[in-house]
Formats: structure tokens, C-alpha cells, sequence
């Protein structure tokens, strides 16, 4: 193939990559930012919004774009639900202590990850994509529907965007992040906030997970490599920074689409785990990371 | 001292037919909780009807779950058609099954489990090559004959030991050596080879770029793919200009978004394609995307489709597994089965058998006899026994030769279109197991 559309390509793949991780990244961001709270389980979550997607998609049975379009709605809604009671049940009840939640959101990715395999099973099984298009380009076809994902993450992206600046719900969440003391004297529900980003944030992984499995099939082992690109994506981002976090995603899941297709997947990896490395020695703030006062 | 002893135990029988129900319950209760019992039962019946124990690896989880699952179905149809007719040496088969997740060192703990816990008698069952070279040489230590169901070349290359046997399934090599004369006579001798990256594609890549270049064709492109990926539109654009013939084998929980990809990738300007029905093993090729297949060949062991040619041994096969005659799941008909690999299990079983029986396997103790038994079986017939067809089985390499078939997808089905013949998979000996110490 001639190196233009190669690069075409590689450029399509690798937007397609980001549109999904920085989804999935902007929600880890969320919930460091706001709650400073690692949250090993966001992978979790991930695969847990994929096997919804799966089972809203099976049960239904109403064409493949209504199925999709009702995991759409579905899956994220449940995922937020299951984050919620381990928010109130495990996270809470250890005042969200940086150390110990770490610890804890492990836990809660094995029982996560266990369950799904005890009931969904080992298997891998796919949800029709709700548009079957297939864009025929003059030196290869290329899926309609990846196209789609990049333009809704797009949206989605646009839309959290606008309800963290706009809003009265963002506004309270953006004075969390910034000191929760005096937010909670401003009569402000820190609280429910918590609960509220948390949830958030792990709707924001089931909704780029719903996007990505018509994409890969839903798996219980899926949510591995996301959560570590995710990892890899707030880092060089900086931690909690959301403008820097979506602006990496874009870099490294460009970058690990265009390395994968001109080289291979594992030196993508390996070049984002570097960044990763460099970032932390020269600029341990990352990209866009405030410098601790 | 067998005559004093017999009378004895008469006089005990008699005894205990006047023990009511309830106390010999408490009694059982009793001796149970002392943990007494299963010593007893096991010298009280030693020997004699105590059941042969098999230890079943088993890809429960991992990548491998989909084949483990067919494979367990197919071993559980096999033991129960086994101890309907008598078992092993008239004692019970029992499977002991231990999931290895499909990930070698994991492997090696369940071996060496079913050695020392268990009391297993053999091990059996794996099929993906890295486990199986994870696990072999601790079967080899332990000295537990360990039958295979792999198709890695890692058998008869000579890398693993005397306990281990892949005695009913044929290995890559000889599989892609009696296919390459037919792609490049009738599909094209310019070849491109995608493979997953590790041992058996490793084979795939190989033994197929060699019978190739036997035939006079040439491998221009030889693309590998990590087993664990979910994504695989990347490596499409790879494919050298000038392909004639793209060779396709994967493996894994991706299959289905690799094939789908492909047809993505191609549309309907595609080149020939030749695969592995590894790539749609657990796939139905009726999925949505696959339409592009139509036309295309795929390499089966065993025809998942029945065919006109079957035979009523086939038949009887697909019956007893519960699979019907698209190769699907009896009882869903969504639940595609691996047929081209799972025969692998109820031939092994067979063959475990009628090694035995011709050792006079009677314990553990009799392993080694065992091994000499079974290497001396040469060929096997045409059977209930072994459904997929006759085979030649070679002691020496401790490799099983069989038939191949080529089958063409048309109308929503697989149509064979090309039987080998057992020969056409012939090599030279590269190991001889035999001299090896027991």
C-alpha cells in the first residue's frame, strides 16, 4: 500500500483508538480530580458496560440499531448504579483515604471481574453494530460505524465539557476539586457530589465501552488495556487536569494507532509506557497539571 | 493365604445384611467424619472396581474458554459412552476436570495436582500449545503420561518427553504440508500468511512457507499477531501487493472481529482466501459481516457441516455430543461448536483405553507399561471410536497422522470439496521417544 493511505489509515485507526480512550480517560480524570481517588476498577467498569451492552443487545431483539441505541442508554446507567453502592458501601466507609482505596477499587475490579465471569461467562460475543455502512475508499474499505464512534465520542465529549463549565452541577463539582473544606462551608453537598462524580466516571468508561463493542466483542478480560492506557493518559495529561487529559488521549491513542499500523502494537505500547516515563522525571505534573501549592 | 482370607470376608457380608439401615448410615456418618472412609473404600476396591481416574485439562477460562468448553462436553459424552459399555478393564472412567485458565504456568500446577492430589492415573485434554509446553515437563518429571489434544508440531519435534502423546489429533505440520499442494494448484503461489505469534502459528508460518516453496510458490508476507489482540484492522494494510492467496489462522476470543475485519478491509476485491477454521472455530460463519467468505476455502479436521459422504460413525458422534448437523449445539442452536478440534477428545479417551486394556493397566504403578502399550498401537480403523476417520499413529514420534479436508463456503455452509490422503501428511522421523528412559 502507498504511503498515503497508509497513513490514512493509520490516522483513522488511531482516532478511532483515542475517541474511545479519551472517553474512558475522562472519567478516571474525574474521579482523581475531584475525589483523588486512583480508581484501579475504571477497567472494571469498562468490560462491566461492554457485558451490559452484550445482554440489553441479546434480551432485546429489536434490530440491531434500537439494541444499540438501548445498551446506549442502558448499560452506562447500570454500570453508574453498581458504582453508587460501592461508592456508599467500600469508598465511603473508608474516608476516602487515598492509600486505602487504592486497595480497595483492586478488590472491587476482581469481584467485578469474577462475577462477570461467573455469569456472562468466559466467551467472547459480539452486539451488531446499529449501522451496517461500509465506506469504500480507493485503496480499502473502511467500517462506517468507526467513523460514528469518533463523532459521538465527540459529542459526548462537548456535552461533559459544557455541563462541568455551564452548569450548577459542575460548578459544584469543579469547587470540590478545588479545596472540598471551604466547598462544604459554601453549603455544598460534598457528599453527594462524591457519589455523584464516582458514578459518573465509571458511566463515562460503560459509555466508551458500549461505543467500542460492536468494535471487539465484549470480554471479561477487556478492561485491562484500557485502564492502562487510561493510567497512561492522566499521567501525561496530568493528573486531574480534563483539558490535558482529552489532549493526551488524542496524542497517545493517534500515536498508538499509527505506531501499531507502520511497526507494531507492542512497540506502540512500549513508546507510551516511555512517555509515561519521561513525562514523570522532566514535567511530573504532566502536560497540564497544576504544580502542587 | 487368598483361600483363608475369602471365607472371611463372606462371614462379614453376612453380618452387615443384618445392620439396619439407620445404623449403618451413622456408621458410614461416623466413619466419614474419622476421614477413615475413603481409605477403606480405596483397599477395599483396589484394583477391582474402583473407578480409573483421568485428569481433564481444561481451558475453562483464557482465551482458550471456547474450545474448553466443547472439549469438556466431548469428554463427558465420551466417558459416559465408555462406562455404558463396560469402562476401562471393567472399572468406571472418572474425569477429574481442572480449568489451567489457558496459560502454561498455570498448566503445570494442574498436572502436577492431578499427580499428587488427585491420584489421576493419566492427564488429558490440552490443546494450546503454549500450555501444552508449559505443562509437559512436569508431566515428564512426574512421570504421568499426559495425551495431548494440541496440534503443535511441539510433539513430534522432539522438544517434549516419553509421557507425552498426541496420539489422536494431527499436528500442524502435517496439516499444512497436505494443504500447500492444493492452494498452490488451485487458488495461487503467491501466499500471504497472517498467524498468531507463538508457538503454533509459529508452526503455521513455518512448515506452510516450506511445502510452499516445495511446490514451488513462495510466502511474500508473514504477518503475526499477539494472540491476546482485539483489534486487528491494523495489520490488513501489511499485506504485500501482488498477494494471490491470503492464508488466515487465528485464535483466541478475537476471531470473529478478525474475520469481520478482514471483510471490512477487502469488500468484495478480496484475493483468494485459504484459512484455518481455527479463525471461526465457536463462529458462526452466518454471522453478520462474514458475508465476503462466500467462496473462500477453509481447512477443517473434521467437517463441522455434515456432508453426503458421512459416515454413520460421524453421525452416532454428533449425537452422543449433542451437536446437530450444522454443528451447532443441539440445545442452541447459537452455541457453534469446535468441531475440527473436540474429536480430539473423544478419540484420545478411546485410545487411553484401549491402551490399557492392552497393558493390562491395573494403577499407577503400571504408567510405564502403559506408555510401551500405546506406542505400540500403529493404526486405527474407521470407528464409533474414532469418528473423524482412520489414522496411522507413529511410536516413535508419539504423532497420530489423519485425513484432512478442504471445505468451500457456499449457501451459509461448508462444503468439502478435497479429502487427503493419511499419507499426504507423512514427514521424516524427527525424534524417537522410544529410547528414551521410562
Amino acid at each position: 500500500m502507498d504511503f498515503g493511505p497508509y497513513l490514512l489509515l493509520a490516522t483513522l485507526e488511531g482516532a478511532v483508538g483515542a475517541a474511545v480512550l479519551a472517553l474512558t480517560a475522562l472519567g478516571l480524570a474525574l474521579v482523581f480530580g475531584v475525589m483523588r481517588i486512583v480508581n484501579v476498577a475504571h477497567g472494571a467498569f469498562f468490560m462491566l458496560g461492554a457485558i451490559i451492552a452484550w445482554w440489553v443487545a441479546d434480551r432485546l431483539g429489536v434490530g440491531s440499531a434500537l439494541n444499540f441505541l438501548a445498551a446506549l442508554i442502558i448499560a452506562p446507567l447500570a454500570v453508574g448504579a453498581v458504582a453508587v453502592v460501592a461508592e456508599r458501601s467500600v469508598l465511603r466507609r473508608l474516608n476516602y483515604n487515598p492509600e486505602s482505596t487504592i486497595v480497595a477499587t483492586i478488590g472491587l475490579l476482581y469481584v467485578i471481574e469474577q462475577v462477570a465471569l461467573m455469569t456472562y461467562g468466559p466467551d467472547a460475543r459480539p452486539v451488531v453494530a446499529p449501522w451496517d455502512f461500509r465506506i469504500q475508499l480507493p485503496w480499502f474499505g473502511y467500517s462506517g460505524y468507526k467513523i460514528l464512534v469518533i463523532g459521538a465520542s465527540i459529542a459526548i465529549l462537548l456535552a461533559v465539557w459544557w455541563g462541568l463549565t455551564r452548569t450548577r452541577i459542575g460548578l459544584m463539582m469543579r469547587a470540590t476539586q478545588f479545596d472540598s473544606e471551604t466547598a462544604r462551608a459554601f453549603a455544598i453537598p460534598v457528599d453527594l457530589v462524591y457519589g455523584g462524580v464516582f458514578a459518573f466516571g465509571a458511566m463515562l468508561a460503560a459509555v466508551g465501552a458500549v461505543l467500542v463493542v460492536p468494535i471487539q466483542q465484549a470480554h471479561y478480560l477487556m478492561g485491562t488495556d484500557p485502564l492502562l492506557l487510561s493510567f497512561i493518559v492522566v499521567i501525561v495529561g496530568g493528573l486531574g487536569s480534563l483539558r490535558g487529559t482529552v489532549l493526551a488521549a488524542v496524542i497517545i491513542g493517534l500515536s498508538d494507532g499509527i505506531i501499531s499500523v507502520f511497526f507494531t502494537p507492542t512497540l506502540a505500547k512500549i513508546i507510551a509506557t516511555l512517555a509515561v516515563a519521561t513525562i514523570l522525571i522532566v514535567r511530573p505534573r504532566g502536560l497540564f497539571g497544576t504544580r502542587p501549592t | 493365604m487368598v483361600d483363608l482370607v475369602k471365607p472371611k470376608r463372606k462371614k462379614q457380608t453376612k453380618q452387615a445384611r443384618g445392620v439396619s439401615r439407620r445404623t449403618a448410615l451413622s456408621g458410614l456418618g461416623g466413619a466419614a467424619a474419622l476421614g477413615i472412609l475413603p481409605g477403606f473404600t480405596r483397599y477395599a476396591q483396589a484394583q477391582s472396581s474402583a473407578p480409573i481416574k483421568i485428569g481433564f485439562q481444561v481451558h475453562r477460562t483464557g482465551i482458550g474458554a471456547a474450545y474448553g468448553r466443547w472439549y469438556d462436553r466431548t469428554t463427558k459424552a465420551a466417558a459416559k459412552l465408555i462406562n455404558e459399555s463396560g469402562g476401562i478393564n471393567g472399572r468406571p472412567v472418572e474425569i477429574v476436570t481442572e480449568d489451567d485458565g489457558t496459560d502454561p504456568k498455570r498448566g503445570a500446577e494442574v498436572v502436577e495436582k492431578f499427580a499428587t492430589q488427585h491420584g489421576a492415573d493419566v492427564a488429558f485434554g490440552t490443546l494450546f500449545s503454549h500450555v501444552v509446553i508449559g505443562s509437559a515437563p512436569r508431566a515428564g518429571e512426574l512421570k504421568i503420561p499426559y495425551f495431548v489434544v494440541s496440534e503443535g508440531h511441539h510433539v513430534a519435534s522432539g522438544m517434549l518427553n516419553r509421557y507425552t502423546l498426541q496420539p489422536c489429533i494431527t499436528d500442524v505440520k502435517s496439516q499444512v504440508q497436505s494443504m500447500a499442494p492444493w492452494v498452490a494448484s488451485n487458488l495461487g503461489k503467491k501466499v500471504t500468511m497472517i498467524y498468531p505469534d507463538f508457538a503454533f502459528g509459529h508452526d503455521h508460518r513455518d512448515y506452510f512457507s516450506a511445502a510452499m516453496a516445495a511446490q514451488g510458490g513462495e510466502v511474500i508476507g508473514k504477518i503475526a499477531v499477539p494472540p491476546t489482540e482485539s483489534s486487528y484492522f491494523k495489520y490488513f494494510p501489511k499485506i504485500p501487493r501482488g498477494t494471490e492467496v491470503l492464508y488466515h489462522v487465528m485464535v483466541g476470543p478475537g476471531v470473529l472481529t478478525f474475520v469481520k475485519e478482514m471483510g471490512e478491509f477487502f469488500g468484495d476485491q478480496r484475493p483468494e482466501i485459504f484459512g484455518f477454521i481455527d479463525s471461526l472455530e465457536a463462529v458462526s460463519i452466518n454471522s453478520p459481516g462474514l458475508e465476503f467468505l462466500e467462496g473462500s476455502y477453509f481447512w477443517e479436521a473434521n467437517p463441522r457441516y455434515a456432508q453426503a459422504a458421512s459416515t454413520k460413525f460421524d453421525a452416532f458422534y454428533r449425537a452422543k455430543v449433542g451437536v446437530d448437523a450444522s454443528g451447532a449445539s443441539i440445545d442452541d442452536p447459537k452455541d457453534i461448536s469446535t468441531y475440527s478440534h473436540m474429536f480430539g477428545c473423544w478419540e484420545t479417551l478411546h485410545f487411553i483405553k484401549q491402551g490399557m486394556e492392552s497393558a493390562g493397566y491395573r494403577g499407577p504403578g503400571d504408567r510405564a507399561k502403559l506408555i510401551e502399550a500405546v506406542e505400540d498401537i500403529a493404526a486405527m480403523a474407521e470407528s464409533q471410536a474414532h469418528p473423524q476417520g482412520a489414522k496411522i499413529f507413529n511410536g516413535k514420534t508419539h504423532q497420530v497422522f489423519g485425513h484432512q479436508y478442504i471445505s468451500q463456503v457456499g449457501d451459509g455452509k461448508l462444503n468439502v470439496v478435497h479429502k487427503t490422503a493419511i499419507e499426504d501428511g507423512f514427514y521424516k522421523d524427527e525424534v524417537d521417544y522410544t529410547s528414551q528412559p521410562l
